[in-house]
């Protein structure tokens, strides 16, 4: 559904996207990862068709975004960065706004309007303004306007930011949900959301793409992956080092695989050694590896930057 | 079009929904009495025209113009609105008129609501109320120029205060060219050629020929023309910001 195609965008001297490529078909949830200012908002708002891009192509549903944003625009539901939305507005007002410029009405609009007060939670609020929200309402009332035409494709931007746990959990279901028959695109900078609603991420860094794939395969990217934590009676970093780097943390000792594939080996040599020595084992664990521990590594903390 | 009916419906919707309105319409309809028949000498006057009504209204409209028309793209930028509204299936042309043209029709209706002067005119004489007319045209017409001038000035910055001086600078402006001081000023060091061309951007200029009741097809191209420029000065103005 979503084609970009080697997306630049300059602002003056600046570049704030580099040669930004990927794929988002419909069926599939991509996380957009990144420091702040790494781009993300800037690569969204040209997929949307906010900005133009320097060079490069985006193309929504065939629709190039440049050419014809207005058949691409109608297939888009956007959630921009901090859920603008008209302050004065009640929401009930603002959902039919959006209804209407979608091209519903009467019925239509009604019936879409009603559609989505109910799947963003809103009933209770329908009849207040907008700056009388509190910060979780204001996010789904915007949330509420990016689905009132039941996109095919949705860009959201920071979906969860400023939510409440249990929002957060909703609004992952949502996505999760909405992305079986939708193409949707996600940015966040919460990386437990990876794994709750992605079946792809990206991870971008100073306007480039510096990694991708599944949730699984980005950990398997950490040091940590395939590591065998254990914590055992009578067992020593000695013993352990045998078998590869041995690190020592509050009572446990963690193995590192000497090469990468062979974690399932790792941890049988783990326990034949522990039954062996006559270990008595507490705790066994084969790490999966951590996306923060992946995120950090490959990506600049904007504290260095020149 | 209908994508234009409804941004201007949103927008008119929000000037109400607000103070804003009442505040501007309690004030436009409170300072057009007093220039009319205090400060205009309306009655002492003695003759069955509103001249004193409307000899007013360029000076009238350059404060409170742009007062209604400071927020409307400033507010959306400072908002971050501006990224929902253009994200919208609609052309940046489609949005900068359907909000230009719900602050004209909201300066139409406050210019609607001084009616009791017509009415009041009409019982004490016998006026041409095909030049009344006229004058309203006109005075739509300036309201509608200097309306555009905001648009534009209003997309520059995300703050309404600078978005309002800037425009009440470029309206003095428009109103100042004609006049004599700084026609005098330009002599100086310009020839003659360029001091007419200045000249000919002056509204009062334009605008006395309506309040005369002559409808010039020359005065009413001048005034859209000015609301042609500016607004697609607004475009551009956005297309920039845009493209970064």
């Amino acid at each position: 559904m979503i084609r970009i195609e080697n997306l630049v965008k300059d602002f003056g001297r600046m570049r704030a996207v580099d040669g930004v490529s990927f794929n988002v078909e419909r069926g599939e949830v991509v996380g957009f990862l990144g420091p702040n200012g790494s781009g993300k908002s800037t690569t969204m708002r040209m997929i949307t068709g906010f900005y133009p891009p320097s060079a490069g192509r985006v193309t929504v549903g065939g629709h190039d975004v440049v050419e014809s944003p207005l058949e691409a625009k109608r297939l888009i539901g956007y959630l921009p960065e901090n859920a603008a939305s008209y302050p004065d507005m009640t929401v009930e007002s603002f959902l039919r706004f959006a209804a209407e410029m979608r091209g519903l009405a009467g019925e239509a609009r009604n019936k879409a309007v009603a559609r989505v007060i109910g799947i963003c939670f809103l009933s209770s609020v329908v009849r207040q303004t907008i700056d009388t929200l509190s910060k979780g309402y204001k996010h789904r009332t915007c949330l509420a306007q990016a689905l009132i035409h039941d996109p095919d494709v949705l860009v959201l931007d920071e979906p969860t930011d400023g939510l409440d746990p249990n929002q957060k959990h909703e609004v992952r279901n949502l996505i999760r949900e909405l992305g079986r028959s939708k193409a949707v695109v996600f940015s966040t900078h919460i990386l437990e959301e990876v794994d709750a609603a992605c079946s792809r991420a990206i991870i971008i860094d100073r306007g480039r793409i510096v990694a991708q794939g599944t949730p699984a395969e980005l950990r398997a990217m950490s040091d940590l992956a395939g590591a065998v934590t254990l914590q055992a009676a009578g067992a020593t970093e000695e013993k352990l080092a045998a078998l590869g780097r041995v690190e020592k943390c509050n009572g446990s000792f963690r193995v590192y695989p000497k090469d990468r594939s062979g974690s399932a080996a790792l941890t049988r040599a783990v326990v034949e050694l522990a039954a062996r020595e006559g270990w008595t084992l507490e705790a066994l664990r084969t790490e999966e590896g951590q996306l923060d521990e992946v995120f950090r590594r490959i990506t600049q903390p904007d504290t260095v930057r020149p | 079009m209908r994508a234009i009916q409804i941004i201007a419906g949103r927008e008119l919707a929000g000037y109400f929904a607000s103070p804003v309105a009442y505040v501007f319409l309690v004030i436009f309809l409170l300072l057009t009495g007093f220039f009319t028949f205090t400060a205009g000498a309306f009655f002492e006057r003695g003759e069955a025209s509103l001249a004193a009504f409307f000899g007013w209204h360029p000076w009238l409209y350059l404060v409170l113009v742009p007062a209604v028309g400071m927020r409307l793209w400033s507010e959306e930028r400072r908002a971050g609105t501006i990224e929902l509204l253009l994200t919208l299936p609609v052309t940046a042309w489609q949005a900068i008129l359907g909000k230009f043209l719900a602050s004209w029709l909201f300066l139409a209706l406050a210019l609607v609501l001084t009616f009791p002067v017509v009415l009041t005119v009409n019982v004490l004489g016998e006026p041409d109320n095909g030049a009344i007319f006229a004058g309203y045209l006109g005075s739509l017409m300036l309201a509608g120029a200097y309306l555009a001038v905001t648009c534009m000035t209003s997309a520059m910055t995300r703050n309404q205060v600078v978005a309002f001086i800037l425009s009440v600078v470029i309206c003095l402006f428009l109103i100042l060219a004609g006049f004599n001081p700084v026609t005098d000023l330009l002599v100086r060091w310009a020839s003659p050629a360029v001091v007419d061309t200045v000249a000919a951007f002056s509204v009062i200029t334009h605008f006395d020929g309506f309040q005369r009741g002559v409808l010039d097809s020359r005065n009413v191209l001048f005034f859209l023309s000015v609301i042609g420029f500016a607004l697609f000065a607004t475009g551009v103005i956005l297309r920039g910001h845009r493209a970064g």
